[in-house]
């Protein structure tokens, strides 16, 4: 335990921190964000449609349709995040020309992550109570204004808060991908704490890590408290 | 009170919903004949699961019946189009027992809704919002969240936002079940105000004997999926002649009152709007005929300066006395008196 957290080690920790740290909180912020906004783009539609298609939803599609995007849901969320890197490489060189680096892991987390929001956007629409719908089809509303007009924006403090958690998970997403080429903090914690054994740097890295976190939830949290009209004031 | 026998608004024939259900199929509504004169207010009352909200829900389609017609002001609604339909919902539209508002909009913007919805401009809609809050009684709530109302004044800003596309047919289904005595009098006033002024057919469900005759002039009695009385209210309501029909009109006879008395006759008095004068009518009737009465039971309310409700009295079993008695209670105007078969 003595060596780990040697004065010598302290003292790097230091420059890491003047010198890297800023750099890599700016990739992982950007990465994280970037990743989510995409996801949400993808996401958001995808969840809508899963609750909008549903058999009793206001736009009912044919079953077998309903039924292969959940199976690409599923299979999306079952496999390990890591694995799932490793898996569409190809396929992020192919958009992105590199293996490495901040951009070429947007690729595996949009894949990573849309799948997860398209469930959170499908549980925030489902909380909707049923009775608002039927009210808005009494007054002739079609299909897709009940979607914009209603579902979406009776919706907002639940998407908000579930976009929160999103947010949280792709962040983690962000620090794992450091484990094969990815930036950001991750990559500092990895190579300084696991390859080098340098456990103050790896602190450091994982407190702003968690800095970050919160800074996110709190602003998700206020932002989804305000936009909800329920409260009496 | 609204013009009888004119011009029928809504007509439904034959009609019948069923719902396939894991017991097989459930026959909610079997062969449904109604009409509903234009400028009615039309009960339709029933105890819950009689089939009430799929029928008030087949006249708009947001169920669609099984079997039957229903025609809207002439439209036969289950031949329209997708699109049709929804541009004659805009004439029938609906208010409900948990008032369905949105939440994340003002009262305002709950109103230009469905003016919204029928791409009416927004300074349109506004000022036809405005005006409708002001009919309502609520100018000052357009930039309030509906959370910050009462429940009387969520109701309101329901009805106005069903007024909004100028409707011909006002639907309420259960529209005061959530709210308190006084409350549901104050919100049965408004829509009776609304069908005067504005001349809109209101069909009323409810399970509340008391919205019924508060605001109704017609009234359908719906027991297990079928229509088993129709009339005016004041036919139906002091002459029940169906099981159902009695069992909501005089619900406290079901129970113990009755079977437990022996060696006596039972009179009912039904006060539907008499003159409240001051006079004990039952002491009365001591004093100027020498009949005493027990009374069993007696549920009465004054609104305004009338009496509403329903005694019952128990006199000995001679048949002079019990005739004399319906004959001098019979008297006063509104004051309805007759034996109950014990």
């Amino acid at each position: 335990m003595g060596n780990l957290f040697t004065k010598e080690k302290w003292q790097v920790a230091l420059e890491v921190l003047q010198e890297e740290i800023p750099a890599a909180l700016l990739d992982t912020a950007y990465l994280t964000l970037l990743a989510t906004f995409f996801a949400v783009l993808i996401g958001l539609p995808l969840g809508v449609l899963l609750v909008a298609g549903d058999k009793n939803g206001v736009l009912p599609l044919p079953r077998f349709v309903l039924s292969i995007l959940n199976g690409i849901i599923n299979v999306l969320r079952s496999v390990p995040f890591l694995i799932l890197m490793i898996v569409v490489m190809p396929l992020s060189e192919l958009i992105t020309g590199t293996r490495i680096g901040t951009v070429a892991f947007m690729v595996p987390l949009v894949i990573a992550a849309f799948p997860f929001i398209a469930r959170l956007v499908e549980t925030s629409l489902r909380e909707l109570n049923p009775n608002i719908i039927e009210m808005a089809q009494s007054m002739g509303a079609t299909p897709f204004q009940i979607i914009w007009k209603v579902m979406l924006p009776e919706c907002v403090p639940s998407l908000v808060s579930n976009l929160t958690i999103a947010i949280t998970t792709i962040l983690g997403y962000t620090a794992m991908s450091a484990a094969i080429g990815g930036d950001g903090l991750g990559k500092i914690a990895i190579n300084y704490g696991y390859y080098r054994y340098n456990y103050p740097v790896m602190i450091l890295a994982v407190v702003v890590l968690i800095l970050l976190v919160q800074i996110f939830q709190s602003i998700g949290t206020y932002l989804a408290s305000k936009l909800d009209r329920r409260q009496k004031h | 009170m609204a013009v009888l026998g004119s011009k029928r608004m809504i007509e439904i024939r034959n009609l019948s919903k069923s719902f396939p259900g894991a017991d097989g199929t459930v026959e909610a509504l079997k062969g449904i004949n109604l009409t509903i004169a234009d400028g009615d207010i039309y009960g339709i009352i029933g105890m819950s699961g009689a089939g009430k909200s799929t029928l008030v829900r087949c006249i708009n389609l947001l169920e669609r019946p099984t079997k039957g017609e229903v025609s809207i002001d002439g439209v036969e609604m289950t031949s329209l189009s997708p699109k049709a339909l929804r541009e004659m919902r805009r004439s029938i539209t609906m208010i409900f027992q948990g008032f369905n508002l949105l939440m994340q909009r003002t009262c305002l913007d709950n109103i230009c809704f469905p003016l919204e919805l029928a791409h009416v401009s927004r300074k349109e809609a506004k000022e036809k919002a405005l005006a409708l809050l002001e009919l309502v009684g609520l100018p000052d709530k357009a930039h309030a969240y509906p959370a910050q109302l009462s429940g009387g004044q969520q109701q309101r800003i329901a009805i106005a936002r069903a007024l909004a596309t100028n409707p011909k047919v006002l639907l309420c289904d259960e529209a005061t079940s959530a709210l308190d005595p006084k409350t549901t009098a104050d919100i049965l006033e408004l829509i009776r105000d609304i069908n005067r002024k504005l001349g809109i057919t209101v069909i009323v469900i409810t399970h509340q004997m008391s919205v019924v005759e508060e605001i109704c002039n017609r009234v359908a009695i719906l027991d297990q999926g079928y229509v088993v009385e129709e009339g005016d209210v004041s036919e139906v309501f002091s002459h029940p002649q169906s099981q159902a029909a009695k069992r909501l009109v005089f619900p406290e006879e079901e129970t113990e009152i009755l079977p437990t008395q022996q060696n006596v006759r039972i009179i009912r008095l039904v006060f539907r709007g008499a003159e409240e004068t001051g006079r004990p009518l039952i002491t009365q009737m001591a004093v100027d005929e020498g009949i005493t009465a027990n009374i069993l039971y007696a549920s009465t309310r004054c609104i305004g300066d009338k009496i509403y409700g329903k005694m019952l009295l128990s006199l000995p079993d001679h048949e002079g006395t019990v005739k004399r008695a319906i004959a001098y209670l019979s008297n006063g105007e509104d004051v309805l008196a007759e034996e109950v078969d014990v």
